[in-house]
């Protein structure tokens, strides 16, 4: 009575209250024996494809890997791009230049915790070396082992991101 | 001290020991359970991390509630800030004293203990630990006081969510204890007695109340509900109007404090229905009175199963409806259950006579039979054909002005 609200001109049906509450108790009475949908997460986990019953996206931007040639050196030509264009400013970056003139990365650090994985080291990235991986299991015991360093990037394993195609939207 | 006083005081402190022991205990499991079941109910699994499929949860919590950090508000009123819990669990656990769980068991015994002396006991024991010649006004009574600690706690905090939340409590508690105690005048009148024991046997001899007194058992359910002020009715809690209303200040064990007492009202309320309205520990078919340690168990079991049937009915409505807003919750204390009650009362007082009266019959089972017809009859007019948004209305239209065209 305190708040002037419209009442509409309902059929009786919709407007019982005590089948409408019977009927919603069917419902959840109903899903108690319905497939529970939680993930058990340490014992299940999702994968990078589709193979098992939970996957994380292709397109996901997760902690970043460093692909390797086939020497096993890593294909970065320290060009400088990844560091010019990080918004976050959390690629470290130092070029190097061996006897034959090809520039690699003296140093070459991420820190993830600066990192907002926005992708754009990996779509700036002309060598296709640095890239943003699927994965997200990231924990550590102290914060400097956040700073990932060259070696560390190259030896992670994990897929790389597909990154996110404006033609393509949904990754077919 | 005579030895039948020594032998009675010291089976009554047993009772007491296993009756508050189980009474906790069941608390702590409801919290799980609560979990559990609003988790299936919404395709998930629930707790399912600490010990065998989550069992250990509760003590995982009561561990962290005990060793989390006391919090006090600035400016509360300290003393009645660490009182409020105590003043909402203790009602709550007393509840539970009445309540017969079983059969009387046969105890004989004559021992000579040391300290105590001889103590002796013959005869059938019951097994409520006080069995009260009050019966349920006792409950209707004690539970009521309840209102004092969610009250107190609300005004004690000195926050105005922690307020507004205890003034709807006691708005709420006092509508709904009129409905409550008048549907329970239909059982005095079959009954002649409030005593659980009576109350019992009566439906041993008849039917069920919840057959013969199907509405009186609506009202008492609904009016139960909101008593335990929980959903639909938890508007001293409301988390999206209130945050969590009257214990919005409380951290630790005090929160606890709340939430143990709120569980044990369920229970509380949840054996009352059993007993008053489903046979209490009365087994369909079981016409014999107790005796036995057998007969004792199995209806023990009968009222744990009952009461157990309540407690996930009351979740399975919890996590089922939606709030009722504030004055949609009046509206259904006064306008409906009140008047409905009141009726029924008038329903029932004029059919007990007229059968006794007017027709002859005396067989308490013939009177329960014809009464059970009556509230087919008064259901299917009740919920069919009054409930088509008369009884309980949505919403309510502006009211014109007086001397202005509506």
């Amino acid at each position: 009575m305190a708040i002037g609200v419209k009442v509409m001109k309902r059929p009786d049906r919709e407007t019982s209250y005590v089948r409408a509450a019977l009927k919603g108790m069917a419902l959840t009475f109903k899903h108690m024996f319905q497939p529970k949908v939680t993930m058990q997460y340490p014992e299940e986990r999702s994968t990078a494809d589709d193979r098992g019953s939970y996957s994380v996206a292709p397109r996901w931007r997760g902690t970043h890997r460093m692909l390797a040639d086939e020497q096993g050196r890593s294909k970065c030509v320290a060009c400088g791009l990844c560091p010019q264009i990080c918004p976050a400013n959390c690629i470290k970056l130092v070029p190097g230049e061996d006897e034959e003139g090809n520039r690699y990365p003296l140093i070459y650090e991420i820190d993830e915790f600066r990192c907002v994985f926005c992708g754009y080291c990996q779509e700036v990235c002309p060598e296709e070396a640095i890239h943003v991986g699927v994965h997200f299991e990231n924990a550590e015991y102290s914060r400097d082992r956040f700073v990932y360093d060259l070696e560390r990037l190259t030896s992670q394993t994990h897929s790389v991101s597909t990154l996110w195609d404006p033609a393509d939207p949904r990754g077919q | 001290m005579t030895p039948e006083l020594k032998g009675f005081l010291l089976l009554a402190v047993l009772k007491m020991l296993v009756v508050f022991t189980v009474v906790l205990v069941g608390v702590a499991m409801l919290t799980l359970m609560e979990r559990k079941v609003s988790a299936w109910m919404q395709n998930r699994r629930g707790p399912n991390r600490v010990g065998w499929a989550g069992l250990l949860q509760p003590a995982a919590d009561g561990v962290k509630n005990i060793v989390k950090e006391e919090t006090f508000p600035a400016e509360a009123n300290t003393v009645l800030f660490i009182l409020a819990p105590a003043m909402m669990f203790i009602p709550a656990l007393c509840l539970a004293a009445v309540i017969p769980w079983a059969a009387p068991l046969p105890v004989n015994f004559d021992w000579n203990l040391p300290l105590i002396g001889y103590v002796s006991h013959h005869g059938p024991m019951s097994m409520a630990v006080a069995d009260l010649p009050i019966g349920f006004l006792f409950v209707l009574a004690v539970s009521s006081l309840s209102v004092y600690g969610i009250a107190i706690a609300g005004w004690s905090s000195n926050s105005k969510y922690s307020l507004l939340g205890g003034l709807r409590s006691s708005a709420q508690m006092i509508s709904y204890e009129v409905a409550m105690g008048m549907s329970l005048v239909p059982v005095l009148l079959l009954t002649g007695n409030s005593t659980f024991t009576e109350v019992i046997r009566a439906q041993q001899q008849g039917i069920w109340f919840s057959a013969s007194l199907t509405l009186s058992f609506f009202v008492f359910l609904v009016a139960g509900l909101a008593e335990t002020n929980r959903l639909p009715f938890d508007l001293p809690e409301a988390e999206s109007e209130l945050i969590a209303g009257y214990h919005t200040e409380y951290s630790a064990m005090k929160f606890s404090l709340f939430m143990i007492g709120e569980y044990a009202n369920m229970i509380t309320v949840s054996a009352m229905l059993a007993t008053l309205f489903f046979g209490g520990w009365d087994l369909p078919g079981r016409w014999d009175e107790g005796g036995t340690g057998l007969a004792t168990l199995l209806t023990g079991v009968a009222m744990f199963l009952k009461t157990f049937f309540f407690l996930f009915f009351f979740m399975w409505i919890r996590w089922s409806l939606p709030r009722f807003r504030y004055d949609q919750l009046m509206a259904l204390g006064w306008k409906f259950l009140i008047p409905l009650a009141l009726t029924y009362i008038l329903v029932v007082c004029v059919a007990v006579w007229g059968i006794e009266n007017v027709a002859g019959i005396t067989s308490p089972k013939v009177r329960g039979l014809i009464l059970f017809g009556l509230n087919v009859v008064a259901c299917y007019v009740v919920f069919f054909i009054l409930d088509r948004g008369r009884l309980l209305s949505g919403s309510y239209r502006r009211q014109a002005p007086a001397g202005v065209r509506g």
